[in-house]
């Protein structure tokens, strides 16, 4: 049975269909979730697509916590649960308080939308694990608001932990030690500024996403199976 | 009572601030080269009702921690002034 990967939609999420095409190419099955449901729907895996959740109000990511599905996405990633936050869903994961750390405004104060290199740093986490540490995959940024900050005991910590899961080989925003994805302590929860699903096929420009996606889907199948 | 908050929110020390090192390099081009320390933040006012100024004080708080702020990156600080009362 193919994995069932719920795709969260806030009003403002613009990269939602993007992901739900990859996901069915790679033969998962993508489920929609609008913001103000209050459960999965037996989802397997939940992405935080892009976008522009809430307008991003405030701050990014500020408003989109407090709808409804995310009490239901942070019961789901406690419970060991695969989530994945791409870009603005990196975003509201961190305002959740599912990851550590804040993306704050680009250094240059520059919009990137640009294809950058990014070394796989750990094969341990829900979105690499059938990656090999040392890859570098051309990734999509399209970003504002990607400059990863956070204190020092906390990045010492993902450090030391391992939960650096994607660091630019150049670093395009000014994010903290080249961070351009992180993982939660349980290695479930997952958020990255590049965008996988759109470097998912040729005809994209790249298809190094994918081996990110398989993983999710992988991940995903395999929580499925012990369920 | 009526209280007005002032929530005036900036980076915490040590946290990037790309805007205020934006403006501060901006200065200098238009004959001010004695500035810095140029930091760039929000203002938030909003009218509170709460039985006396400590309570105000107490949900303004709770509001800056939980949403108008983010503790990460974002320290903020409260003034409170008691409106007049409109009847």
């Amino acid at each position: 049975m193919s994995a069932r990967i719920g795709i969260v939609q806030f009003p403002g999420t613009n990269c939602e269909l993007d992901v739900a095409w990859a996901v069915e190419q790679l033969g998962g099955t993508p489920e929609m979730l609008w913001h103000a449901e209050a459960e999965l729907r037996g989802a397997d895996a939940v992405v935080v697509p892009g976008g522009f959740a809430h307008g991003d109000y405030l701050r990014t990511g500020a408003i989109a916590r407090f709808s409804p599905v995310m009490d239901a996405v942070a019961r789901f990633a406690t419970a060991g649960g695969p989530v994945v936050g791409i870009c603005n869903g990196f975003q509201v994961l961190t305002e959740a308080g599912l990851l550590p750390g804040a993306l704050q405004k680009n250094a240059g104060l520059t919009f990137l939308c640009e294809t950058v290199d990014c070394r796989v740093e750990t094969s341990r986490s829900s979105l690499t694990a059938l990656a090999t540490p040392g890859d570098v995959l051309r990734l999509p940024i399209n970003h504002f608001e990607g400059s990863y900050v956070c204190d020092e005991t906390t990045r010492r910590r993902l450090r030391d932990d391992d939960r650096i899961v994607l660091r630019y080989v150049r670093n395009p925003n000014g994010s903290l030690d080249d961070i351009a994805g992180v993982c939660s302590e349980q290695r479930n929860v997952v958020g990255l500024m590049p965008h996988p699903e759109r470097a998912s096929e040729s005809l994209l420009g790249s298809t190094d996403g994918v081996v990110l996606l398989r993983s999710l889907l992988a991940t995903a199948a395999e929580g499925a199976a012990v369920a | 009572m009526r209280y007005e908050a002032r929530v005036e929110i900036t980076h915490l020390p040590g946290i990037a601030d790309p805007q205020g090192a934006t403006v501060e390099r901006s200065l200098p081009a238009l004959g001010y080269d004695n500035v810095s320390q140029v930091r760039v933040g929000k203002s938030i006012r909003l009218v509170v009702e709460a039985p006396d100024e400590a309570a105000a004080r107490t949900q303004v708080d709770e509001m800056c921690h939980r949403l108008l702020a983010n503790p990460v990156i974002e320290a903020y600080e409260i003034e409170l002034t008691e409106l007049a009362s409109v009847t």
